[in-house]
């Protein structure tokens, strides 16, 4: 059914993916899937990486390390822009596009009231891409 | 930006540590130091946060303080205000009429030197923005509402002083000289308007992109300090220059919007007989400040960019229209008339010793270099932030040289246009009305002067909101350690915090005293400008030579 998995990775942050990644290894791991680890970064230095060439090698490694455990294929893919964290749902979208993903696997927040002024990534992406979208939320 | 470096072969110019240099050939500085190591990361009810501990903190305190001191002991304070001011640009105006020659020189030298060849960004970085959207956004942060207020203002007043031939004149002036005072008023407002100011914002822009994109240092004042003070940039030295950013920015946006709304109230009230009350000011700055929130969780690209091109779009119907009906002629043949004028007079105007007409040299040239001075880190960071994948030849002609000729065409234009109607059909009403509406009434004499004004009010708002938006972005990265990806709720903040100082300071009065302190800033910023001007150059110069 799934031929390919994108998974949006902030590695500035990768404490609130942690519990999803073993969901997503084993849904890989049942249809046989490919996993593309995407990333959206900013064009400035980070906390992550200095420049966005080193922020991808970061990926890379993180992916590769994944690999190790899941023992799928894995590919990678870094957008960097202006203003990340404003561009970041449009550029998800783009990246389902670019990676022909047919399944995007997001870790997201439980909905809260600032939902109304500034909405959950996952739930932007879902509404405008055709792939099926799996949001996994944080357990309480 | 693809994902092809993987198959890159290494880069030999790449630092030791093995960081990637970022897109073709650049030289990363080697430091230790983490960017948002020093960052607070909390939660509280419900929204993230990642803050500079110490930047944030001592900054709003300061900010705070100083709000509560003015509004409180206004009368007392303001003098306080004023006798630093006027000791500074009094006794320091050969000061920054130096610094600010010094910054212009080292622009031009760029663009002639082979560094001009190099790219922010790495060789091969490529430009996020087209040239229009770039060009938009830097005029509209730079300049934009300056230009709508002193645009007839500051050519009928040096034309004036000239022809009376009173203290305040520019140089020698032209008593009794009609032409001679139009030509002297001409070139002194350019002067005030053209290659100073933006040489000025290009050193804080270009060293900023320089020691981001190319060497690798967090978006924040204190990276540029690296060659000088080294790892000691992380520490005090470095909180300090960033909290004298956050100051001056936010104390330069809260007092324009400020006293923006009060001249946007003047405007509102001329043409529409709209009370100019407390409470029309206070909806003004609301409003500005809810289309800016807006703006800004858009984001740069579709919020700031889009406000940006529609107000250049804005203002450049509202100078073609000038042009058309206003004197035609006389503003085509005046534009190169002035550009001459201005290289004639460039020399005496900037030269910052044993000048006679002090009153101009120090109350509208050191004022104007200490305000331009004092908006120039917000400007600069965020010129910086949009300038990626630009060479610093293509750069410095773009914030320096394009918009020096735009100030030039619209200085032309709107004081052009109101001297002309001054001088050869005698109307008097534009020199005799108050500042925040000699515009509107410029345009009162030509034809559609009902939809060119509401054009010129919807002008200065927006204006003000792709001020507001982008000084937002600039002090929440700033008080973020440098980071530009910090949550959103912190630029909310930001945004929301300009608009009620602005109106705490309009109800409790004390505006301009604050923008005297303000202007204040721009005394510590030159030094910090012209650490600034050689940390360009010993930058640039360990860059990889492009080829």
């Amino acid at each position: 059914m799934f031929n390919n998995i994108m998974v949006p990775v902030d590695l500035a942050h990768l404490e609130t993916l942690e519990p999803a990644l073993s969901v997503v290894a084993d849904m890989a791991r049942q249809y046989d899937a490919t996993i593309t680890y995407v990333s959206v970064t900013a064009n400035t230095p980070t906390s992550v990486a200095r420049t966005p060439q080193e922020y991808e090698q970061k990926l890379d490694a993180f992916a590769q390390e994944r690999h190790k455990v899941h023992g799928q294929p894995v590919s990678i893919k870094v957008y960097s822009s202006t203003d990340p964290i404003a561009n970041v749902d449009d550029l998800l979208v783009k990246a389902i596009d670019e990676t022909g993903a047919d399944l995007v696997m997001m870790a997201t927040h439980l909905p809260s009231h600032l939902d109304i002024v500034m909405p959950s990534h996952g739930g932007k992406v879902a509404t405008h891409t055709d792939a099926s979208v799996f949001l996994l939320r944080q357990s309480k | 930006m693809d994902n092809k470096s993987q198959d890159q072969s290494p880069d030999e110019n790449a630092p030791s540590e093995g960081i990637p240099a970022p897109e073709g050939p650049a030289n990363l500085i080697d430091t230790d130091y983490v960017i948002g190591q020093d960052n607070i990361t909390t939660k509280t009810m419900g929204v993230n946060l990642d803050l500079h501990g110490k930047v944030f903190t001592i900054s709003s305190i300061v900010v705070l303080l100083f709000v509560i001191l003015t509004l409180a002991l206004q009368d007392t304070i303001a003098p306080i205000y004023d006798t630093l001011f006027s000791f500074l640009t009094g006794n320091l105006a050969w000061f920054f009429i130096l610094a600010a020659n010094i910054f212009v020189i080292l622009c031009i030298g760029l663009v002639f030197s082979p560094l001009g060849k190099i790219r922010l960004g790495g060789a091969d970085a490529k430009p996020d923005f087209t040239y229009m959207g770039w060009f938009s956004m830097l005029f509209a942060a730079g300049m934009g509402i300056g230009l709508m207020f002193y645009g007839v203002n500051e050519p009928l007043t040096h034309f004036g002083t000239s022809f009376d031939g009173g203290s305040w004149a520019p140089l020698a002036g032209a008593e009794g000289d009609q032409a001679g005072a139009a030509a002297l008023g001409m070139a002194a407002t350019i002067f005030h308007w053209g290659l100073h100011p933006w040489a000025i914002y290009s050193v804080v822009a270009l060293s900023l992109a320089l020691f981001a994109f190319n060497k690798g240092l967090p978006l924040s004042m204190r990276s540029v300090f690296y060659p000088i003070l080294g790892e000691r940039v992380w520490g005090w030295p470095g909180h300090v220059i960033d909290i004298l950013a956050v100051f001056a920015t936010l104390f330069g946006l809260t007092t324009s919007l400020g006293l923006g709304a009060t001249q946007a109230a003047a405007g509102l009230s001329y043409l529409f007989g709209a009370p100019e009350s407390d409470v029309t000011m206070i909806l003004l700055i609301i409003g500005i400040t809810i289309i800016a929130i807006g703006s800004i969780l858009a984001g740069v690209d579709k919020g700031v960019q889009l406000l940006s091109k529609i107000n250049i779009a804005m203002a450049a119907a509202l100078l073609f229209f000038v042009i058309a009906v206003g004197p035609t002629l006389l503003i085509a043949t005046g534009f190169f008339e002035n550009l001459i004028n201005y290289a004639i007079h460039l020399p005496a105007l900037s030269n910052p010793f044993g000048r006679e007409d002090a009153n101009f040299s120090q109350g509208w040239t050191a004022f104007y270099w200490a305000w331009w001075i004092s908006w120039s880190p917000y400007v600069g960071m965020f010129i910086a932030r949009v300038s990626r994948g630009r060479t610093v030849r293509e750069f410095i002609i773009s914030v320096m040289l394009v918009p020096s000729t735009v100030s030039v065409l619209w200085m032309t234009t709107f004081g052009g246009t109101a001297i002309d109607q001054y001088v050869s059909q005698g109307i008097e009403a534009v020199r005799e009305a108050g500042i925040d509406l000699q515009l509107f009434i410029m345009l009162e004499q030509l034809p559609l002067s009902q939809i060119t004004s509401f054009v010129a009010i919807v002008l200065v708002i927006v204006f003000f909101v792709t001020s507001s938006d982008s000084g937002s972005l600039v002090i929440d990265s700033i008080t973020a350690g440098g980071k530009v990806d910090a949550p959103k709720p912190q630029r909310v903040f930001w945004a929301i915090i300009e608009g009620a100082l602005a109106i705490a300071l309009l109800l409790g009065g004390g505006l301009t005293a604050l923008q005297t302190m303000a202007v204040s800033t721009g005394f510590p910023f030159t030094i910090i400008l012209l650490v600034a001007s050689y940390a360009i150059i010993k930058g640039l110069m360990t860059e990889p030579k492009a080829v």
